[in-house]
């Protein structure tokens, strides 16, 4: 499992990263992490001519709570963020990504950032990402832009970033008081991608009813799905049983999956139901808590 | 004072810490790929993406024009030197590099030679080979029809039936089920699945310039059955070939078979002069080297309503893939599998197994099992539970009924084994108490009434270990003894070299221990050497849990000669007669006068520096140990598992195992030999799996899709012990390393099974996906 011959380059300074994009085009990647990129050039199944590693650029490894968001910059390692109190107190559901994202020496390494430009629907915080509502800040040669989330996958492996724009900044809105999170996933063993995996995060307004809810699906379509008619049906209602069920109901029907090693496409489909009722459960519960 | 106690000295029945840690566990044992000669060229493959094609051309110049790439080797290469086959240990013969068909994905199509690995795998992209694709046939029971396209054509008989095999008494078998009350009937899917060792497989040949003499350092588990074969098919003297094999990390099976890359290496080191190192890659491990399993089983129990089981009947179709590469005993073609009856006084039974051509890698390697036993324990160890669903017995009481009774051994089975020794009832009495099922029943009753699914099963399997007595066991006629050397040093400390190879078994530990015993030496002060055929003593090496039945016994026996010697020296030296001398406290000692005595040490010196005029100075002994009969080591397994309504996932909530592998030499590692076991055990009832689609692509190729469980997955195993010795080992030892790997996969099944057997179901083939489960589920109306 040799790749085969490529140039590697690591600039100093996002703007050089970003001039050897400009420069190479498409036959330029970016290197942060590499747990997604390297497997991929040592089965030979992406062979870039040019690796652009970002990971000797000073300034990115933040994760910090400024402005009413939660940034996370490029270079922060899902073990970075997994160390960070804040991010267990005020973003469960992201805390329960990370948990089930690969192995601790994975984590160690993969970047949040890279997960999400990634866009491989198999990928954990893709669809977080989409339950949050989170914004994607992008820098180019002419300088930064921010990304709803929802206009940022295309399709699978595919997003809206130009060839010469590297992923700055992921954005999660700060939780209003009576949010709360989940993230049930799925899988066949402790590393795996999932069968399937589904991001709950809602807010329980004052009267006791649900006024805001995110719900998205990992691994059953050919991208990263927002369960939109679940998370219309959630809303106005009270966090019961019932209302889960109904939810997970149309969740479910949101799937597109496919048969294959993990399992059967209608396997894929009932499980998603199963774990978006059990998602917002746990996410009703911590934000009663 | 020399120290003499058993557990002074580190002998017997002792949990010495494994010698050979200090090196693993810092790294610095020495594998294949960790050795580096100089001016050493690199191989890589080119490997066949269709499962069955014609080669139509092969354009090696690409390759050639990258920098550091210096040869191709094709299979028109290797067949103008008569190369292009090579034998199996079947009697079959197999391509090492292919004239002109591919008969499986991934099969070996060219090899690159380059100064550089990197080089090496750049000119394997760059061949340009090819193919017209062919019929492909992956389904043993169509390679079995009329119309099956011949996919050996270059064998005399035009069929793809490799070979029809029985054992038992068909006709009373037959009388037997006309005659019976209740008779049960299953069809049982084991798929294939894969070793998958940490260690691929690979090789450094070399030849010396000025002597000609090979020298290849390779994966293997029987570096001297390796080398006469070599010898037998190049010609080349045995003095001429050295095969070393170093540290091995992890061998199950799949290091016994010779792979094509070994060969091509060692053409590849005497066409270019220079040493050539071949290391596989994991996908190329995964994808080509042996598979193990892979067997159709349909299986009938006939009994009586009481639950007296009379006969066994089962007919396998056995899926070799393109070549009879197996690694089993010549005359065993579904190895050891007539076993099938178990640990159950049966009266008669009758077992066929047909081996099938397909296009899939070859193989059908004993992994981690001794040849087919766990096919054959998975078989029976299900039917005992599909009975005792069919009557509503109790799986424990049916087992109890039906046990080959204490007093019985050696017990003759209808299929023409004698079992040595054997305490099945005590065993899982032993292990009924310890897990608490009339509690675990209990809570089970309970559960069901809120609709909650827990399970137990019950595994009490019986294995045939130790190949084996020469007048039936031999590989390409030669005899499955093993053998023993050892040498004492004239200040006590010794060398012993044994003709098997360790894996990761501890051998250099449990050897040690033997002689520690028998002479009355510190273990500290004995080392063991093993896999250089230069100088190890001529073994056939380790697989099917043989080493310690074979050259365990070798060794105890090599020390015994040692110990006769040893009396006569101590005898001079104590100016008696040897008569009047006895072996008390691990040294010699004056019948009647505990005050006169001579250690071994003492010996030893005097062996080379005092011994008697007429005798023959120093101290060592060698013996070849031919075992009067294989040994049959056994467990009483159960499993507790709750399964989730909602995903159909499977959890392992307990697992406890007892196991009886006779004397044991050093518990710790017995009892790792067993947690190993269990999770290689756990893995293909819940996991593993290789398949293939309808045009011979293999799925699960990778550690993406080929699931080997971790820590995460393992429940936190329980294990305990009985002790029945073999009556003929020397010492009373059976082999055990394989014991957990073959007993515990049915426990969980039968686990699984028993969870959902108020629903009507009474088997599940594995592995056991969480969507196999979920969809029984969601039929029943039971899925959450
Ligand atoms: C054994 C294993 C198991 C895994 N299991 C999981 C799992 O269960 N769930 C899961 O979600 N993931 C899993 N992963 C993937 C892992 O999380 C990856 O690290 C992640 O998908 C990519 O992050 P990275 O920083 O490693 O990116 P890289 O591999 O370096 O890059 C991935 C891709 O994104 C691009 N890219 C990276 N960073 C940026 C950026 N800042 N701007 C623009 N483009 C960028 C790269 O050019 C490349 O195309 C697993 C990986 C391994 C090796």
């Amino acid at each position: 499992m040799i790749p085969g011959q490529f140039s590697y380059h690591a600039p100093a300074t996002l703007p050089q990263a970003i001039a050897l994009l400009g420069e190479h085009g498409y036959d330029a990647k970016i290197l942060s992490g590499g747990q997604s990129l390297i497997p991929l050039m040592r089965f030979r199944l992406a062979q870039p001519a040019h690796l652009v590693d970002i990971n000797r650029i000073d300034g990115l490894a933040y994760v910090r709570e400024e402005d009413g968001a939660l940034r996370i910059g490029a270079l922060a390692r899902e073990a970075d963020l997994d160390a960070e109190p804040l991010v267990h107190e005020r973003y469960p559901l992201l805390a329960d990504a990370i948990a089930v994202i690969a192995d601790p020496l994975v984590r160690n390494l993969a970047t949040v950032c890279g997960n999400v430009a990634h866009a491989d629907p198999a990928n954990d915080h893709p669809a977080v990402m989409l339950a949050y509502r989170a914004e994607v800040v992008a820098e180019g040669p002419s300088g930064r832009r921010v990304i709803p989330i929802d206009d940022f996958f295309v399709d699978t492996f595919v997003t809206a970033l130009e060839p010469n724009e590297v992923l700055v900044e992921l954005r999660i809105p700060a939780p209003k008081p009576g949010s709360g999170g989940a993230y049930q996933k799925l899988e066949r063993k402790v590393g795996d991608y999932a069968i399937a995996g589904v991001a709950a995060q809602i807010v329980v307004g004052a009267d006791g009813l649900i006024s805001e809810a995110g719900v998205a699906l990992t691994n059953v379509g050919p991208m990263p799905i927002r369960a939109s008619e679940a998370e219309e049906s959630l809303t106005g209602r009270h966090p019961n049983e019932k209302t889960f069920a109904d939810a997970a109901r149309l969740a479910s029907d949101a799937a597109d999956p496919v048969t294959d090693l993990r399992g059967p496409a209608d396997y894929k489909r009932a499980v998603t139901r199963t774990l978006t009722a059990r998602a917002l459960q746990r996410a009703a519960e911590r934000a009663l808590s | 004072m020399a120290t003499t106690t058993t557990e002074q000295l580190g002998g017997y029945g002792q949990s010495v810490k494994r010698k050979e840690d200090p090196r693993f566990l810092r790294g610095k044992g020495t594998y294949i790929d960790d050795i580096k000669l100089p001016g050493m060229l690199y191989m890589d493959i080119v490997r066949s993406p269709f499962a069955h094609a014609k080669i139509t051309n092969i354009t090696t110049q690409p390759a050639l024009d990258i920098p550091g790439v210096l040869a191709v080797i094709t299979g028109k290469d290797l067949d103008a030197a008569g190369l292009a086959w090579m034998p199996t240990l079947m009697s079959d013969r197999q391509m090492v590099l292919p004239v002109d068909t591919v008969m499986y994905q991934m099969q070996e199509v060219a090899a690159v030679i380059a100064d550089s690995r990197y080089a090496a795998a750049d000119g394997a992209a760059a061949v340009e080979v090819d193919y017209e694709p062919l019929e492909v046939v992956v389904d043993p029971f169509k390679a079995l029809q009329d119309d099956a396209p011949i996919l050996r054509p270059d064998r005399e008989i035009k069929s793809n039936r490799i070979f029809h095999w029985e054992a038992g008494d068909s006709a009373a078998t037959d009388k037997a089920f006309a005659e019976a009350d209740v008779v049960v009937e299953q069809d049982m899917y084991i798929p294939r699945i894969h070793v998958a060792s940490i260690e691929t497989c690979g090789c450094i040949a070399q030849v010396d310039e000025v002597s000609g003499k090979l020298t290849v350092w390779m994966t293997t588990q029987a570096p001297h059955a390796i080398r006469t074969v070599f010898s037998l098919v190049s010609g080349i003297p045995e003095t001429k070939i050295r095969v070393i094999s170093p540290d091995i990390g992890g061998g199950f099976g799949g290091k016994v078979p010779v792979y094509p890359g070994y060969v091509i290496a060692v053409v590849a080191a005497l066409t270019t002069g220079k040493p050539v190192k071949w290391i596989e890659d994991r996908s190329e491990n995964l994808q080509a080297d042996s598979f193990a399993r892979d067997y159709h089983m349909k299986a009938r129990l006939a009994a009586t309503q009481d639950g007296t089981i009379k006969a066994l009947d089962v007919v396998t179709i056995a899926d070799h893939g393109a070549f009879d590469a197996a690694a089993n005993p010549s005359k065993f073609p579904a190895g050891l599998f007539s076993i099938a009856t178990g640990s159950y006084d049966l009266e008669t039974a009758h077992v066929e197994v047909d081996g099938v051509y397909t296009n899939k890698p070859p193989g059908g390697v004993a992994y981690r099992c001794s040849f087919r036993v766990t096919e054959a324990v998975h078989m029976i160890e299900r039917m005992v539970d599909i009975l005792a669903d069919e009557i509503g017995a109790d799986a424990a009481e049916l087992r109890f009924k039906n046990f080959i009774q204490p007093d019985q051994f050696p017990y003759k089975s209808p299929t023409g084994w004698e079992y040595d020794s054997g305490n099945y009832p005590a065993a899982l009495q032993k292990a009924l108490d310890q897990i608490g099922y009339q509690d675990l029943l209990r809570e089970q009753q309970e559960k069901r009434e809120r609709g909650e699914l827990m399970g137990i099963g019950i595994s009490t399997f019986t294995e045939i270990v130790g190949a084996g007595p020469s007048n039936t066991f031999d590989i390409l006629g030669i005899k499955m003894f093993d053998s023993a050397e050892i040498r004492i040093h004239p200040t006590g400390s010794a060398i012993v070299r044994i003709g098997v190879q360790t894996q990761g078994q501890g051998h250099e530990t449990t050897f040690a221990q033997i002689v520690a015993d028998e002479l009355g030496l510190p273990v500290d002060n004995i080392i063991v050497e093993h896999g250089d055929t230069d100088t190890a003593p001529y073994g056939l090496g380790t697989y099917a849990s043989r080493s310690t039945p074979t050259a365990g016994a070798a060794t105890a026996m090599a020390a015994r000669k040692i110990r006769a010697k040893a009396k006569e020296l101590a005898a001079h030296l104590l100016e008696v007669s040897a008569d009047d001398l006895e072996w008390v406290d691990h040294k010699f000692q004056v019948k009647g006068s505990p005050g006169s005595s001579k250690s071994m040490a003492e010996i030893a010196f005097a062996a080379y520096t005092n011994h008697p005029q007429g005798m023959e100075a120093g101290l060592e002994a060698v013996s070849y140990y031919d075992p009067p009969n294989l040994t049959f080591p056994f467990g009483a397994y159960i499993c507790v598992v709750d399964i989730d309504r909602g995903t159909g996932m499977v959890k392992i909530r307990r697992f406890l195992a007892i196991d009886d592998c006779g004397t044991v030499i050093n518990p710790m590692i017995v009892e790792g030999q067993i947690h190993g076991g269990l999770a290689m055990g756990m893995a293909p009832a819940l996991l593993e799996e290789i398949s293939y689609d309808e045009h011979g692509n293999i799925r699960g190729g990778t550690f993406m899709d080929y699931l080997l469980p971790t820590a995460m997955e393992t429940p936190a195993w329980e294990t305990g012990r009985t002790v029945t010795p073999s009556p003929h080992h020397p010492f009373g030892a059976k082999g055990v390393g394989e014991s957990a790997t073959v007993g515990a996969p049915p426990a969980i099944v039968n686990a699984v099974v028993d969870a959902l057997s108020h629903l009507g179901v009474r088997h599940i083939d594995i592995p056991i996906t969480p969507w196999k489960v979920y969809k029984i589920l969601e039929e029943h109306g039971a899925a959450e």
